[in-house]
């Protein structure tokens, strides 16, 4: 899952980096993520895991790292104890 | 124990109409000369409003925006000027309890607030930018404790009044443009340069002049938090809650001499009711959807700020922006309106039915970060945030 998220930021978080440069806790926004780009990076998640990211995840933490990223989809794939 | 609010012997309510009758008695000038609101100003340090949201063991009186929104309103009605200089300061005293108070030198800055009733202003925009407030050219150089900041600044409200400027930057010469920091520079820690003089069609007395400086300071005055949080969790809430709160004010005045018009006519022909009456109640309804979006917004603003980590959502966002631009267009109909109403003595600059100055002032509220650039902010939102039933089956 972790290389899944890591090939989606790279494609949608318009960082001026390549995947190397992000580590599970860079922080995507001060790596330049800016809002539109974190929208195209939502949607894309969304797709890709078959998820639906509720209201209460939409705040900018949840986007953070890659590896808040995997914690919110883990928390929201089929299966999980979570979903 | 005194009552809250109570400075000096007076209440709450009599130190904010001190303020607010200086500032209506001083405002015609300050529009006309397109100068600073001095007096109007230094009756609110008198009335100790400066630091009224400087929490109790820092000096103030804790007030949250639901204490302050109602003065901005006040003031509004008297001088919107005024009104959206004691607004944008209050944003930046958002910002300061927002991520300050575990930062020493930001309590003792929120301290000197309340005890010197200092005055704050922020300088967001940036030549080259677009008026994109979450970018930035210019960068921290820091070098050891402290640090060097140049920035040119298209517009710094009252740049030349305040006692210090709340500057955003990017974090550091090789950041990217958005990650930015809010630093505090103090006044004897920069230097100003005019680069275009405030003469515009209304908010004269904002003197939002265009400006270069360059700062010099410990790099401790940098708030803690990245800007971009900063942003989303204080600083666009509170812009937004009390520039609406201002604009409800100017309409509110608006409303009341359009209301003072339309009664004199009642009394000149008793037994028939004034045409205008009808329109009058037309714009009254149109007023009071501003008063309700901002009692929403503010309901919202202290839920979120429970827990703002969490609970800075993209609704709330959505909302946000919502409520400026509604209030925002809104306020310009009701004093349009309010114009439709008096006729030509409201055209008129002069006497007791006269909105030109009004007019003036409300045409900014559209543009103060312009609701266009907001609609196309929202509408990327509206992407991800879908009620429950638009949702993939």
């Amino acid at each position: 899952m972790m290389e899944k998220i890591r090939e989606l930021i790279v494609a949608h978080a318009g960082l001026p980096q390549g995947a190397e440069a992000i580590a599970d806790d860079t922080d995507l926004y001060r790596a330049g993520m800016k809002s539109f780009a974190s929208v195209q990076l939502m949607l894309a998640l969304e797709e890709t895991f078959e998820i639906e990211f509720p209201e209460e995840m939409l705040n900018r933490a949840t986007f953070r790292s890659a590896g808040a990223i995997a914690r919110a989809v883990e928390a929201l794939s089929p299966g999980s104890m979570a979903a | 124990m005194k009552p809250l609010g109570e400075v000096a012997g007076a209440s709450l309510a009599e130190r904010v109409q001190a303020a607010v009758e200086t500032a209506a008695h001083h405002a015609e000038a300050v529009d006309r000369e397109g100068r600073f609101p001095l007096e109007a100003i230094e009756a609110l340090r008198e009335a100790r409003l400066l630091g009224f949201a400087v929490p109790p063991e820092l000096g103030g009186e804790g007030a949250g925006l639901a204490e302050i929104a109602p003065i901005c309103t006040a003031l509004g009605a008297a001088c919107a000027s005024t009104a959206m200089v004691f607004a944008m300061h209050h944003i930046c005293l958002a910002n300061l309890l927002d991520c300050g108070m575990e930062s020493a030198w930001h309590r003792e800055l929120m301290n000197r607030a309340a005890t010197d009733q200092l005055l704050f202003a922020s300088s967001t925009t940036e030549a080259g930018v677009g008026g994109d407030l979450r970018q930035s050219i210019c960068a921290v150089e820091a070098d050891g404790e402290r640090f060097n900041l140049a920035k040119a600044a298209p517009v710094i409200s009252y740049g030349e009044e305040t006692d210090a400027i709340f500057a955003t930057a990017r974090r550091d010469p090789e950041a990217p443009s958005s990650d930015q920091v809010l630093c505090v520079l103090l006044r004897d820690q920069y230097e100003l340069e005019r680069v275009s003089t405030w003469d515009a069609l209304g908010m004269r007395g904002t003197c939002s002049h265009g400006f270069r400086f360059k700062a010099a300071a410990p790099t401790e005055q940098i708030l803690p938090k990245p800007f971009a949080d900063i942003a989303a969790e204080s600083m666009i809430a509170a812009s937004h809650i009390l520039w609406s709160s201002v604009w409800c004010g100017v309409a509110a005045d608006a409303m009341a001499r359009a209301q003072a018009f339309v009664i004199a006519e009642a009394r000149k022909s008793p037994g028939t009711p004034p045409a205008s009456a009808t329109k009058l109640a037309e714009a009254y309804a149109r007023f009071r959807t501003i008063e309700a979006a901002i009692a929403d917004g503010l309901t919202r603003w202290a839920a979120m700020r429970a827990a703002p980590e969490r609970a800075a959502t993209v609704s709330f966002s959505l909302a946000m922006n919502a409520l400026k631009v509604s209030v925002s267009t809104t306020a310009l109909q009701v004093v349009e309106d309010a114009l439709m109403i008096c006729g030509l003595q409201g055209y008129k600059n002069s006497g007791p039915y006269g909105l030109g100055r009004h007019l003036r002032d409300i045409h900014s509220a559209r543009l103060m970060i312009s609701n266009d650039r907001i609609m196309a902010g929202a509408g990327q939102m509206m992407l991800i945030q879908r009620p429950a039933a638009a949702r993939r089956a």
